[in-house]
């Protein structure tokens, strides 16, 4: 596997369920049990109602492009290499968006509105990234 | 002391004058006439490999007091911004050795400096400052600075913060890219297109063809704009501002102290601060900042959108211009495409924009927002009188200020500007 040579995250308190569940390959958002919102990014407290009753839920992992760009253009380090590729806002089908790349698929194939699936990464052995493909 | 919550913030100098609890409502303080901008200098170098950010301040805000008519001792407030240096009111206060007794180093993004102006007018009112001056510079072209097109990585962080970005920046975001997705959405909901985004270069470039001192000035045609590279899909490279140095700085004056200004005072007639972001997952992001700014500054000034006789909309790309100004409110949202066609954006048009030529063609040294100030001032002034670059009878003007990017989060800062 070679070197991973894009940013890595930081694991905070708040946000470590996440990154644990990602190296199984399950996809996590919150969801408060006072008000009932679903929403991501995940944090310690209800951006809703600012109570700190959230529980962490398994996400479907489904879901659709909301919007996206074909980037052609980027210096950073692991993604100068890699253009042109999509980054995408993706709606889940809980409601909420998160940003992602669409992998697997020709970048001038993707459009809004298309359905899409989670697919995970390895990057280290204890980060693994969330990605959306095309859906099944 | 009900008073002083009534009038929201502008109730300390009402409470002042008015000892004996006696509500007042804040249509007593004439806000209109309570603040002006009396003194501009545009740093207009574009390239200044051989300064340093503070000397640019320092030449422009020396300039700008010259312009006012005041000196170095009349001024008791220091605003300023800065995408690269830290600490920057302080080694600022430092490098100018001055002693205000008002700071503010509000910093979101480009749009900054439209806060700043809105902080003034406020502390003015508040007797809490009586001159200030608001400044800018930077050398992201001589520092080779990717502005648009560089993740987080480019600042050289190793380490990302674990929220937000630990949740974007794994994906390779750009800021052009961030922009990209909302003019893809847009297109996609409303039908607009590439060529009316170009519209929107193609009138800023007309303008900058005015300005001697533009990066760019050879006139472009849409179709140069849509045949030219594709930075971020569906965006162009001349949809993108371009990259310079310079700096500038804005003199802003009680009413007292700019009844003894040089050039008679251009008011601050209104102002309002917003931001936008993701909302947990859940903001529908093509509704920007400028939605909730611009109620309040247009009712602060008691003016309507037929009453603007040109505006200065933060041009980091095309499709910034156009969600603004639909935005602002002056055309229906998804109408934006129409609306900045037929050149109704340029001098001679119904709502002229960006006549010093912009970000897209004139200059964009990282933070844009002074030089919305900087050209309102101008054109407000009429100091363009007898030349095609005047908008005439130009009595109110509008800036809005955008920080930030519009696909994750962003601010927006609406000042209105008007002469006597
Ligand atoms: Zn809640």
């Amino acid at each position: 596997m070679p070197e991973w040579n894009k940013p890595l995250p930081t694991i905070s308190g708040e946000t470590k369920p996440y990154w644990d569940h990602c190296r199984r390959g399950e996809l996590l958002i919150q969801k408060c049990d006072k008000c009932e919102e679903y929403q991501f990014y995940p944090r310690g407290i209800c951006a809703n109602c600012w109570s700190n009753d959230i529980q962490w839920v398994t996400a479907s992992g489904k879901g659709t492009v909301w919007t996206f760009t074909v980037t052609y253009q980027n210096g950073t380090p692991g993604f100068a290499d890699e253009v042109p590729y999509v980054l995408a806002l993706v709606e889940l089908e809980e409601g909420v968006r998160m940003f992602t790349n669409i992998v697997d698929c020709n970048p001038r194939s993707v459009s809004i509105g298309m359905p899409v699936e989670v697919t995970f990464v390895r990057a280290t052995d204890q980060i693994s990234v969330p990605y959306f493909k095309p859906a099944a | 002391m009900i008073a002083q919550n009534r009038a929201g913030g502008y109730g300390h100098a009402q409470a002042v004058s008015h000892q004996s609890g006696e509500e007042v409502s804040v249509s007593m303080v004439d806000l209109k006439h309570a603040a002006a901008i009396v003194g501009i200098h545009e740093h207009v170098t574009r390239y200044a490999p051989d300064k340093s950010e503070l000397q640019i301040q320092g030449e422009s805000v020396i300039k700008a007091l010259e312009d006012a008519g005041l000196t170095k001792q009349d001024v008791d407030g220091l605003l300023t911004a800065s995408s690269s240096a830290r600490n920057t009111g302080l080694n600022l206060a430092d490098y100018l050795n001055m002693y205000p007794r008002f700071v503010d180093n509000t910093t979101v993004g480009g749009g900054s400096f439209e806060f700043h102006l809105s902080h003034a007018l406020n502390a003015i009112v508040a007797g809490r400052l009586n001159c200030a001056v608001i400044t800018y510079s930077s050398l992201a072209r001589s520092g080779s600075v990717s502005v648009g097109t560089g993740g987080v990585a480019r600042f050289g962080h190793p380490r990302l913060e674990p929220s937000p970005d630990s949740f974007e920046e794994l994906y390779g975001l750009t800021t052009v890219g961030l922009y990209a997705m909302i003019a893809q959405r847009h297109m996609h909901l409303y039908g607009t297109t590439s060529e009316q985004l170009a519209e929107i270069a193609v009138a800023v470039r007309h303008h900058a063809s005015m300005n001697p001192e533009a990066l760019f000035r050879n006139p472009i045609t849409v179709e140069d704009v849509v045949n030219s590279r594709v930075i971020s899909s569906p965006l162009h490279l001349p949809d993108c501002c371009v990259i310079t140095d310079g700096g500038g700085a804005v003199v802003v004056a009680s009413a007292e102290v700019a009844r003894n200004c040089r050039h008679q005072p251009v008011w601050v007639l209104g102002a309002g601060e917003a931001v936008a972001h993701q909302g947990a997952g859940k903001r529908d992001l093509m509704y920007i900042a400028a939605h909730q700014s611009h109620g309040p500054a247009f009712g602060m000034a008691g003016v309507t959108h037929q009453d603007i006789d040109m505006a200065m909309i933060y041009d980091s790309f095309t499709i910034t211009v156009l969600e603004t100004l639909e935005d602002l409110g002056f055309c229906k949202k998804g109408e934006g495409g129409d609306f900045v066609s037929g050149g109704r954006l340029r001098i001679g048009g119904e709502l002229p924009i960006n006549t010093d030529g912009g970000g897209l063609s004139s200059n964009h040294p990282g933070m844009r927002g002074i030089f919305l100030l900087l050209e309102a001032t101008r054109q407000l002034r009429h100091e363009f009188d007898g030349t095609p670059r005047q908008v005439a009878d130009c009595n109110i003007a509008l800036c809005h200020g955008t920080g930030g990017a519009l696909g994750s989060r962003h601010s927006g800062g609406t000042v209105i500007l008007g002469r006597d």
